[in-house]
C-alpha cells in the first residue's frame, strides 16, 4: 500500500477502492471454485511429469486467486516473477529476492512461502493466493481492514508481505496469541519498525474475521 | 534473473535418478537452499531435477517396528508439527522448528535440510576459496566470528547450517538412498564430509544419488531427547551453539548417552567427551560441570570465534540440568 492509499479519507472497516485491481481479476474467476474444490479433495497434489528445455518457454496452468491462468514461462522464472510481470498483479512485492524480507510471501495451497524461492513451474497444480485475492470485489479483507485501522505500517512496502503472513496464520491457527503472532510473522521483516502495530493489526484481524 | 537451465520433473525414481547422473544436473526438493545458489552463481547447473512429482517421497507415518519413516519431501513445518514426531523424537521437533523462518519451514524439506550447502559468507560471495576449487580459505584468516571452532583443521572453517541433522544423528536416524547402483543406507550421522577428507564436498552422496526417506528407530522406553539452538536472533539465523541430546534416562541417572552439536564444525559434530562424562552418572552438579569442560576439550577456536566455547558450555549446562529433572 502506497501513499496514495493513506491519502485516502474514507478507508476503515468499510474497505476502499484499490485501483488497477479490476484489470487483474478480468479472467475464469467463475471456473475457479470448481478447479479448487477439485485439487483440494486431493491429499497430497503431486505435480504432473515436465520437461522443459532452458531459455524455451512452455505453458503452464497456474491457479491463482480462485482463477486458472496458462501463461508461457521459461523454466527459471519464479512465481514471484510470472505474477508481476506476467499478470500484472504486482501487490506481492520484490525485496531481497532472496528470501530473507518476506516481501513477497504468498499462500500455496493456503500456506505462506516466499514467492522469490519458488519456480513458477514447481507451483503448477497449487492453489497460490496474493494479497489481490484477499479482497471481495472492492472490499479489502479483514486482514487488510486490520493494517489499515491499526496503522501499521509506514512506508508500507512490506506490508502485502506481512499482510499474507497474517492470512496464513490465521486460516491455520483463528485465534493466537501474542507468541504465536510474533513467530507468524518472523519471517517478515519491516525496516520502519512497525513490529508493535503490525502484532496489534493480527490481533485485530483474528477478531474482525470472527465476525 | 536465474541463470538459465533445462527443468525436469520425473513421475519415478529411477528416471530421477538417471537424470540426475549426468554432469552438472541438481535435485530439487523445497528449492530454498538451491534457488538462492543458483542466483548467487555459486553452483554450476545446466539441469534442474525435481523430486516433486514423486509421491513415494512424501508423508510421516510410523512403522511395524514402531519407528518412525519420514519422506524426504515432508516440509521442515510438517516434521515440527508432527503428532508422532513430537510424541515420539520432541528433540527433532524442537530442531525442525527453529530452522530459518515459517516460510521457509513451510517450503523447505527434511531431505533438502540434510544436504544445505554451507553459508559462509567467503563461500556464498564472490571469493574462489578453497570450497569452490579455490586456493585458499578466505575465512580462517578473516571474518570468522560464526565458523567453526572444531573438525575444521585449519582447512576450511564452515558451520554445517543443519538443525535437524545433528538431532536426527543423536537419534540414530538412517537414510534410505536410491542411486544408480540401486537402494542403500546411510546413517545420517555418516552422511556428511569433514575437510580433510574431501573439501569439495559436503556430504557422501555421488552423482545421481537420492535420499527417499529418513527412517527413525524405535524410541526407547526412556529415551529423552532435546535441541536447543543459540542465534543472534529469533528468526533466519542459523545456529552459532545448538545442542541435541538423546540420552536414555533411569531417573535422573544416564543409561546410554548420543550428544551432537550444531554451530560447531564442519560437519554435525559428535561430542564423544560429553557423551563419556555423562554415561552411567546422575545428572548431578558435579556431572554437568565435567560436561561443562568436556564439552570444549579439543576446541580449536579461531581468534575471532573463542566465545562460542562459553556459548557450548552454558547450552550444555542448561539442557543437562533440564534432562536431569524430574518430569
Amino acid at each position: 500500500m502506497g501513499s496514495d492509499d493513506q491519502g485516502n479519507n474514507d478507508v476503515g472497516r468499510s474497505g476502499f477502492t484499490r485501483r488497477g485491481f479490476i484489470q487483474i481479476m478480468g479472467t475464469g474467476a467463475v471456473s475457479a471454485s470448481l478447479a479448487g474444490a477439485a485439487i483440494a479433495a486431493r491429499s497430497k497434489p503431486v505435480p504432473p511429469e515436465k520437461v522443459m528445455d532452458a531459455e524455451n518457454t512452455v505453458k503452464i496452468s497456474l491457479h491463482v486467486n480462485g482463477a486458472q491462468h496458462a501463461v508461457l514461462v521459461e523454466s527459471r522464472w519464479t512465481l514471484l516473477y510470472v505474477l508481476r510481470e506476467a499478470f500484472g498483479m504486482t501487490g506481492t512485492k520484490e525485496g531481497c529476492s532472496r528470501g530473507e524480507c518476506g516481501a513477497c510471501t504468498v499462500l500455496i495451497d493456503g500456506i505462506p512461502r516466499y514467492a522469490c524461492m519458488t519456480l513458477a513451474v514447481e507451483a503448477e497444480g497449487r492453489r497460490i493466493t496474493t494479497l489481490e485475492g484477499l479482497m471481495s470485489g472492492e472490499q479489502l479483507g479483514p486482514v487488510q481492514n486490520a493494517f489499515l485501522e491499526e496503522d501499521a505500517y509506514q512506508c508500507g512496502y512490506c506490508t502485502p508481505g506481512q499482510i499474507m503472513a497474517v492470512e496464513g496464520l490465521l486460516r491455520k491457527n483463528p485465534t493466537p496469541s501474542l507468541d504465536e503472532i510474533r513467530i507468524g510473522v518472523s519471517g517478515n521483516l519491516c525496516r520502519c519498525g512497525a513490529y508493535t502495530h503490525i502484532f496489534r493489526a493480527a490481533q485485530k484481524a483474528a477478531d474482525l474475521k470472527k465476525r | 534473473m536465474l541463470p538459465s537451465f533445462s527443468y525436469v520433473r520425473p513421475e519415478t525414481v529411477k528416471d530421477t535418478v538417471k537424470h540426475a547422473s549426468a554432469r552438472g544436473a541438481a535435485l530439487h526438493a523445497g528449492g530454498t537452499d538451491l534457488i538462492g545458489c543458483l542466483r548467487e552463481g555459486i553452483m554450476d547447473v545446466d539441469k534442474v531435477v525435481s523430486l516433486s512429482a514423486l509421491a513415494d517421497l512424501y508423508g510421516i507415518r510410523e512403522t511395524a517396528d514402531d519407528g518412525l519413516t519420514i519422506g524426504a519431501l515432508a516440509t521442515i513445518t510438517e516434521v515440527a508439527e508432527n503428532p508422532l514426531v513430537r510424541n515420539k523424537y520432541p528433540g527433532l521437533a524442537q530442531g525442525a522448528s527453529e530452522v530459518a523462518s515459517p516460510q521457509l519451514r513451510n517450503q523447505g524439506t527434511l531431505g533438502g535440510n540434510l544436504c544445505q550447502k554451507p553459508r559462509c559468507w567467503y563461500y556464498r560471495g564472490e571469493f574462489h576459496c578453497l570450497r569452490k576449487g579455490g586456493d585458499m580459505c578466505y575465512a580462517l584468516a578473516g571474518e570468522h566470528q560464526f565458523h567453526a571452532v572444531f573438525g575444521h583443521d585449519r582447512i576450511c572453517v564452515i558451520t554445517h547450517p543443519s538443525d535437524t541433522a545433528p538431532v536426527l544423528a543423536a537419534l540414530g536416524a538412517k537414510l534410505r538412498v536410491a542411486g544408480p547402483d540401486g537402494g542403500k543406507t546411510i546413517a545420517v550421522e555418516n552422511l556428511h564430509v569433514p575437510p580433510r577428507d574431501n573439501v569439495l564436498t559436503e556430504t557422501v552422496l555421488g552423482p545421481g544419488e537420492v535420499i527417499t526417506r529418513i527412517d527413525l528407530p524405535r524410541p526407547a522406553a526412556n529415551l529423552k531427547s532435546s535441541y536447543r539452538k543459540v542465534r543472534a536472533r529469533r528468526s533466519w539465523d542459523f545456529a552459532l551453539a545448538g545442542v541435541a541430546l538423546a540420552l536414555e534416562m533411569d531417573g535422573d541417572r544416564v543409561e546410554n548417552s548420543r550428544v551432537f552439536l550444531s554451530g560447531a564444525a564442519p560437519i554435525p559434530w559428535r561430542s564423544r567427551s560429553v557423551e563419556n562424562v555423562i554415561r552411567g552418572r546422575r545428572l548431578d552438579d558435579k556431572t554437568i560441570a565435567e560436561a561443562r569442560a568436556a564439552i570444549v576439550e579439543n576446541a580449536d577456536p579461531l581468534p575471532g570465534n573463542t566465545y562460542k566455547l562459553e556459548l557450548f558450555k552454558g547450552v550444555i549446562e542448561e539442557e543437562l540440568s533440564a534432562m536431569g529433572r524430574p518430569e
